[in-house]
């Protein structure tokens, strides 16, 4: 037994299997969120049972699972859909109870903007009282016009009357400013080209408003009739249906077209219904951009802190005590940096940019409340040390004889850091860039009380002067699995998506890091040294 | 014994009574000596008796150690280079130094030539060319990178490194021309052709020059100084070291009995 213990072979075992567990943990992990979050865009088939009490349901099959205290028995768990009709989106059936069950060929998935999907099957054409029978082509047809008309609705009321307002605001904004003037003759005038201009621009939204409401009345026009599985019929205006698909019926390539229709939508579109439906694609674009904003802040912060402290400050008292400082913050817990980013940000650097510089629209706050740019600042600080870390070992394997070579040209120190040496320390840079992002992405706490919301208006980045806009709040991955996941009304109904916007998240993390590893590599292979 | 001042012809630079100390330990004992104008002098002795140090006084490189202090005095023009007045970089552009292992910058060749030229402030396209042209002809080594002077410097032969780094040297045009061991990297064909390029220089610049190899010192210089434990031994005409050397120390060491 001694002898065994002295070989050192239990200690390679030890050490082995801690690494497979690790590792097979780490692979469990990445594997659920892939099949789940890439499962759920695949078309479920529909099935039909008869129950003994002789209730018919169709739905898809979410879950199957043995009923617990009970030998051989199992129960499954049915997405019914048709909450707007059942109340809920989800029943249990006791396996036993079902008496027959079927794929039925003309069950149809009716996916809708509101209320989730629907099953059923498709009666007809509502034209008055009758019901007329609809071919699938003349379905097809109605979808698609109906597709039109949703994007002309967006269209208007996104840009077209966005942009009204946008400009009525400002002008709004402007006569509060003049207000406060001495009303001198020369400011009279310009209060009336103001109100002016207001006016035209209150002609123009009313005309707008028109058109939409005309738009919404055609939306409500054409309507068709579904027989649900219990029997009862239901009416739904065509624009309601964002997808009709018959899953039982569908041929693998179909089955694929769709998938990628559905993948696509998510990623690319908006999300409709409390986030539980529809896209995620402000919730990307806010966790890139704020990481970009974060890495334009963090790395000069973090380089010319590094540079001091290993190139001017090299090995004082007071350097070392700001070193481990720094190494130090880097374990402060992140709501911390929140609470400070909450403070120091935006009540303090962003009340006082409201009083100088928009004092016009006060009391509402413009950068005096959560933001972007706040939280992208506080996410800096919070990875700041890691940057610092990072190029310090970058700078510090830049060799003595480099430096002495620029030294021995007559360089002096700052050109001979800002030629030769900080160039070198690139890779190094990068690679405190690239942990800094793989923290910043994922960090969720700070950002939801420095300016995260579930449901941001506008993104960030739009087509009005000066297009990024700073102060606005803005979506995050992270927060949004929290939001659907946990905060949604119907959080059953929103497990896929959460799934789904898991993956989204490590994707985007990994492609962030992807984009910083290639080019560290590139950089690399510039600087390393040829063999002599 | 009694240590005479050997005379040169004249002289450019002048150590009079140079001490360094790493610490406290005194790496240069005394050293006094001068160095002619225009001529290859060369440094030999075993390693660790402070011929890199020696050499690096005269660009003042030990500067960026901070143990180091010296006595004594160095001139060069007359000037003592040490002198509170003087400026550092100033006297790096008039001294310039090639090292033992090459150093390029990880940068293009013509990058790495002008690097001190930008330094300077000459930023014209058209000198800057004819700068590198005639930097890397005076380091032989034009003719075969004038066609890629854009690529690496790091994907150069060691030789060819080594000769771009003496260009890179020349190119601002300084008086004196350190080079501490400059060829111990290197195989023969590039030592031969690196030598072949010092006697070039010798015409317009004042070229001093370590190194661990006799047969180099013999071949190139015409004045060489031995030192030992950080004393200079002997200093004298290149051809009387070898030929009939004044101290037994020398001759031991020359004579592959010692070092
Ligand atoms: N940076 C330094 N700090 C302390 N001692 C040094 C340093 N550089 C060189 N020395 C010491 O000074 C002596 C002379 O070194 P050096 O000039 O490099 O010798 P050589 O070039 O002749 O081989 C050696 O004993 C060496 O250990
Ligand atoms: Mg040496």
């Amino acid at each position: 037994m001694k002898k065994l213990f002295k070989t050192g072979n239990p200690y390679i075992w030890l050490t082995a299997g801690t690494l497979t567990i690790s590792l097979l943990m780490i692979c469990g992990l990445i594997a659920l969120i892939l099949i789940n979050g890439f499962g759920i865009f695949w078309p479920h088939k529909l099935v039909r049972f008869t129950l003994r009490d002789g209730a018919v349901v169709l739905g898809e099959i979410a879950k199957k699972e043995s009923i617990p205290h009970k030998k051989d028995a199992y129960r499954t768990k049915l997405k019914v859909g048709n909450r707007d009709v059942f109340g809920m989106d989800f029943r249990w059936i006791d396996d036993a109870d079902i008496v027959s069950h079927e794929l039925p060929h003309d069950a149809l998935a009716f996916e809708r903007r509101e209320w989730g999907n629907m099953y059923g099957s498709l009666k007809g054409w509502k034209q008055g009282d009758d019901i007329k029978p609809v071919s699938p082509a003349e379905m097809t047809a109605m979808l698609k016009e109906s597709w039109g008309l949703f994007k002309k609705i967006r269209s208007v009321e996104k840009k077209e009357i966005g942009n009204i307002n946008y400009r009525m605001e400002k002008n709004r904004l402007e006569l509060k400013r003049l207000s406060t003037l001495p009303p001198t003759t020369g400011i009279q005038k310009k209060i009336a080209t103001v109100n002016a201009r207001m006016d035209v621009l209150k002609k123009a939204y009313r005309e707008k408003e028109d058109i939409l409401t005309g738009l919404h009345q055609k939306a409500r026009e054409k309507e068709v009739v579904a027989l649900l599985a219990d029997g009862s019929e239901k009416t739904i205006p065509v624009f309601q249906i964002v997808r009709l698909y018959a899953p039982n019926t569908m041929g693998s390539f179909a089955k694929i077209g769709f998938y990628v229709a559905k993948f696509w939508e998510f990623v690319s579109d908006e999300p409709r219904e409390a986030n539980t439906e529809g896209g995620i694609f402000p919730a990307i674009f806010g966790t890139v951009m704020m990481v970009l904003i974060m890495s334009i802040a963090v790395v000069p912060l973090g380089v010319l802190t590094a540079v001091y402290l290993r190139e001017y400050a090299s090995d004082s008292s007071i350097a070392r005590l700001v070193r481990i400082s720094v190494s130090n913050l880097a374990g402060v817990p992140s709501i911390v940096f929140g609470i400070f980013g909450l403070g120091f940000f935006i009540y303090f650097l962003g009340g006082g940019i409201d009083k100088l510089f928009f004092s016009e629209a006060l009391p509402t706050p413009t950068f005096g409340t959560g933001g972007i740019l706040w939280a992208s600042l506080t996410l800096a600080l919070l990875t700041v040390p890691v940057v610092v870390v990072a190029t310090e070992e970058g700078l510090s394997s830049v060799p003595m004889s480099i430096r002495e070579g620029a030294y021995a040209l007559g360089a002096t120190k700052f050109e001979t850091l800002w030629k030769v040496v900080l160039p070198q320390a690139v890779p190094g840079i990068l690679t405190g860039a690239i942990l800094a992002i793989a923290r910043a992405a994922g960090e969720v706490a700070p950002l939801m009380i420095t300016g995260v919301v579930k449901l941001a208006p506008s993104l960030p980045l739009d087509q009005h002067f000066p297009f990024i806009h700073l102060e606005r709040k803005f979506m995050h991955l992270g927060f949004h699995i929290y939001d659907v996941g946990f905060q949604s009304p119907n959080v059953e109904a929103a497990i896929p998506m959460v799934y789904a916007t898991t993956l989204v998240l490590l994707f985007t993390v990994l492609v962030l890091n992807l984009t910083a590893i290639v080019v560290r590599t590139k950089l690399k292979k510039w600087y390393s040294t040829a063999s002599l | 014994m009694e240590k005479v001042r050997m005379e040169v012809p004249d002289p450019i630079v002048n150590i009079i009574g140079l001490s360094l100390y790493y610490g406290k330990t005194k790496a240069l004992k005394e050293i006094n000596l001068d160095i002619s104008k225009k001529r290859i002098t060369s440094f030999i002795g075993p390693s660790g008796c402070g011929k890199s140090t020696l050499i690096r006084c005269l660009n003042r490189l030990n500067d960026l150690i901070e143990s180091v202090t010296i006595e004594g005095s160095i001139q060069i023009d007359g000037q003592d280079i040490y002198a509170p007045s003087v400026d550092v970089t100033e006297l790096r552009k008039r001294v310039g130094m090639v090292f033992q292992k090459p150093n390029p910058f990880p940068k293009t060749i013509y990058e790495n030539v002008l690097y001190g030229p930008r330094v300077l402030g000459i930023n014209k396209k058209s000198s800057l060319d004819d700068i590198c042209e005639n930097a890397l002809k005076r380091a032989a080594l034009w003719d075969e990178v004038k066609d890629r002077l854009h690529m690496n410097a790091l994907d150069l032969s060691g030789g060819q490194q080594q000769r771009m780094c003496i260009a890179r040297a020349l190119a601002t045009e300084p008086e004196i021309l350190l080079l501490d061991e400059p060829c111990s990297a290197l195989d023969p064909i590039a030592t031969s052709k690196i030598e072949d390029m010092l006697v070039e220089l010798k015409r317009d610049y004042t070229v001093i020059i370590v190194t661990h190899n006799m047969q180099q010192a013999a071949r190139i210089s015409d004045y060489t100084g031995f030192f030992m434990l950080g004393e200079l031994v002997e200093f004298n005409i290149t051809t009387e070291i070898f030929t009939n050397p004044r101290e037994k120390q020398t001759e031991d060491y020359i004579t592959g009995r010692f070092g």
